[in-house]
């Protein structure tokens, strides 16, 4: 069984393209619209590694991140922010919250894999 | 490995159609007084799901203006500017640029480089027109240039303490080549050290000379583009237009549910075929009335899959009413009503043009201009309502405007000119109906609004098509309605079965108003036509045995039965040997496996296997002759 990812964000296609990327990959995917949706998953059950975006509709991915972060079982769990923007800001914003990396869209499904195989090794 | 993206292509246009609309929605609606923050970050988001997804799927065009519209909607978001009326319709302009690219990529079409370039360019002046603080030349400068440093710094790590330290050094290192790299634990060692040559990566892609997707300077992307889209448009040539559907969680849920309780009405019945010696008819039957109940509740629900509501179509109409009514120098207010009434989803992208064109023309020919309605005593702003409602198995959608109303004068002198019989004394509703004949314009002038050639003929038989039917109803200077009346949907309709010299045809059950055996002191003959008197009325008799050319049981209605049909042309009675029953039906196609029938929609297969003929009582109206009136009987 492979390791399981939540992916969170907002659109479709790319919620799509991600899940399918990383399925080729092995990888079982469970997959969220939005930070809240995430968060009620994870409640439930454990993932090896979350994927989010951060702009998205009633919670956002950072806040996500530090809802994450206050949970015991999530403390140490890979989580990346896909994010447009890889600015100092953001950057600083992303490690405050907990973030364990971040992913700059656009990303093609091979940089997707390498990253997950070095994220979950 | 190697992925296709294409797979995912459709999702996306659906998806950055919705969002346009969307912004194009809550632009119109902005209060530019105290605009609602969670509009403005809507909006922002919106334009920001539209950038991200065609950096990945390689839409660069989308991907370049949407990039410059959400710095633009940033700076709106955090106060930092406020909106105004031209702020709201260049953005609403660029939406329309947005749309166009969008039917561009979508059809496999050349992209309009020059008008990327210029709606950039136009964003790009109003980000920059004096009121940017720092931080805005900061986001205008990079979106200028998203391409310098776009090699690096895509993905990196933040402090990541269970890793050595030496690893993490090693991978941000190996940045440059893998495009990820670490985060060190200690801030000032961020990647940035290791990438020097690129401390501001604010907007960083992976490289990858394989692929053709990346924002690069215009024409380099142009060229790939190029390179890349006889592909593309082949890839479309073999799915012209791969429709899809969403489907709310809750509608699948039901569905799987229904097929469960299918599953087990299914196990019921194998246990009681195992031993058909002892069967226990009792339950047979109780099991049988379970799966038609299944049946019924699947077909139903399966249908329901496909009815999405129509503010789909509604929602476009107050962008259409803003520009028209701007263009005509009129004041217009639409109001739109019953906008998640229910319609086959087929049903609902083939109203849009016809909509559309009422639309137009309830602002062109019917609103008057302000001074004019000034002078009628009349609110300079003119009202047009749209709205949507269901009634039994049809969809009713109404237009109507507080206009002039239709001119009764003009029309006739039209069809006058056109050559077609009129009289003086016509009845309204025939006048009315004139101007769905081809080649009726009576515009005073051919504006670019409407009276371009696409007249109320094709409305009708759009309207037709989609087998509904339109009525108009006007009153001069009060105002006109339109109302179209449309089947819930095309595939499955619940019918009666009546017999006629041994055959079954199927009677539409939303057209009968009831059955009867008609008592013999009712039943009138006059000047050779048949006359029932039922519900205070003289009710035309038409003999289904002689339209289908079988032989009766009986010549004489009395001994027969009467089904007592509404159609919008006029009432009459049906009449038939015997009622078979009530059922569901699915409506095929007589003239693609047979051939057309006059007085038949369509056949359908009964459950011994036979076929049978869906009556199709509107023609059947046409043969019945007009009841004498009530006066000359008695």
């Amino acid at each position: 069984m492979g390791k399981h990812v939540l992916i969170v964000d907002d659109s479709a296609s790319i919620r799509q393209m991600v899940e399918h990327t990383l399925k080729t990959g092995g990888y079982q995917v469970t997959v969220a619209c939005d930070g809240q949706e995430a968060l009620d998953l994870c409640q439930k059950q454990h993932y090896d590694c979350v994927l989010t975006d951060q702009n998205m509709p009633r919670m956002d991915g950072l806040t996500l991140i530090k809802n994450l972060r206050g949970m015991a079982s999530y403390g140490r769990t890979p989580i990346l922010v896909l994010t447009t923007e890889a600015s100092d800001d953001m950057k600083a914003k992303g490690r405050s919250a907990g973030a364990t990396g971040w992913m700059v869209k656009p990303f093609n499904p091979e940089n997707l894999l390498q990253v997950a195989a070095k994220v979950m090794p | 490995m190697s992925i296709d993206l294409n797979q995912f292509h459709a999702v996306f246009f659906e998806e950055s159609q919705e969002h346009i609309d969307t912004m194009e929605q809550l632009l119109m609606a902005l209060d530019l007084e105290e605009p609602d923050p969670e509009d403005l970050n809507s909006i922002f988001r919106a334009a920001h799901s539209i950038k991200g997804g065609s950096g990945i799927f390689g839409f660069t065009a989308l991907g370049k203006i949407t990039h410059v519209m959400e710095n633009l909607l940033d700076q709106l978001r955090n106060g930092e500017r406020h909106p105004d009326t031209a702020l709201v319709d260049h953005f609403l302009t660029v939406l329309d640029c947005l749309r166009r690219i969008l039917d561009q990529y979508r059809g496999g079409e050349d992209i309009d480089w020059d008008e990327v370039e210029e709606q950039v360019k136009a964003l790009e002046a109003i980000l920059n027109d004096g009121k940017s603080t720092p931080r805005t030349s900061a986001t205008a400068s990079s979106s200028a240039e998203p391409d310098a440093n776009a090699d690096n710094d895509a993905f990196g790590f933040f402090d990541a303490p269970e890793e050595e330290p030496a690893e993490t050094a090693d991978s941000s290192g190996s940045g440059d080549s893998e495009n990820w790299g670490l985060f060190e634990p200690e801030p000032q060692a961020e990647p940035s050290g290791a990438e020097a040559p690129d401390t501001e990566a604010a907007f960083g892609f992976f490289e990858d000379p394989a692929s053709a997707t990346e924002p690069q300077p215009a024409k380099t992307a142009s060229a790939a583009s190029a390179a890349a889209r006889p592909d593309r448009s082949k890839a479309k040539a073999a799915t012209p237009e791969s429709a899809t559907i969403r489907v709310g969680v809750d509608k699948v849920d039901s569905l799987i549910n229904l097929v469960g309780e299918l599953v087990i009405t299914q196990s019921m019945l194998k246990v009681l075929g195992e031993d058909p010696d002892n069967l226990d008819t009792l339950k047979m039957s109780t099991v049988l009335a379970e799966l038609e109940r299944n049946t019924r509740e699947i077909q139903e629900s399966v249908m329901s899959i496909r009815m999405i509501p129509v503010s789909f179509v509604f929602n476009r109409f107050p962008r259409v009413v803003r520009d028209l009514a701007s263009k005509m120098e009129k004041q217009v207010e639409l109001v739109l009503e019953g906008t998640q009434t229910e319609l086959d989803k087929g049903l609902i992208e083939k109203l849009v043009d016809p909509l559309t064109h009422l639309v137009r023309n309830s602002i062109d020919h019917g609103i008057e201009s302000p001074e004019r309605r000034r002078e009628a005593g009349k609110p300079e702003k003119g009202t047009i309502i749209l709205g949507a409602s269901q009634r039994g198995g049809s969809i009713i959608i109404s237009i109507s405007d507080d206009g002039a109303g239709l001119n009764r004068g003009r029309i006739m002198a039209k069809a006058r000119e056109n050559g077609l019989p009129v009289s003086d004394d016509m009845p309204d509703a025939e006048v009315w109906d004139l101007i769905f004949q081809p080649g009726f314009s009576t515009a005073e002038q051919v504006t670019d609004v409407s009276g371009r050639g696409v007249g109320m003929d094709v409305v009708r038989r759009n309207i037709q098509q989609l087998g509904g039917r339109i009525e108009i109803s006007s009153q001069a200077s009060v105002g006109s309605t339109f109302t179209i009346q449309l089947p819930l949907t095309l595939a499955i309709v619940d019918g009666m079965g009546v017999a006629v010299g041994g055959q079954t045809f199927i009677i539409p059950l939303v057209s009968i108003i009831e059955s009867m055996q008609p008592p013999r002191a009712n039943l009138k003959r006059l000047a050779g036509s048949d006359l029932l008197h039922v519900r205070e009325e003289y009710w035309p008799l038409l003999r289904l045995a002689e339209v289908m050319e079988t032989q009766a049981r009986s010549s004489d209605p009395a001994e027969a039965i009467v089904v007592l049909i509404e159609t919008s042309k006029r009432r009459y009675g049906l009449v038939v040997d015997e009622l078979v029953g009530q059922q569901q039906v699915v409506i095929k196609s007589l003239e693609q496996h047979y051939k057309r029938v006059p007085g038949a929609a369509g056949a359908t297969i009964m459950g011994d296997g036979s076929v049978a003929l869906i009556l199709d009582v509107e023609s059947l109206a046409d043969i019945v002759r007009d009841p004498i009136v009530e006066e000359e009987i008695v």
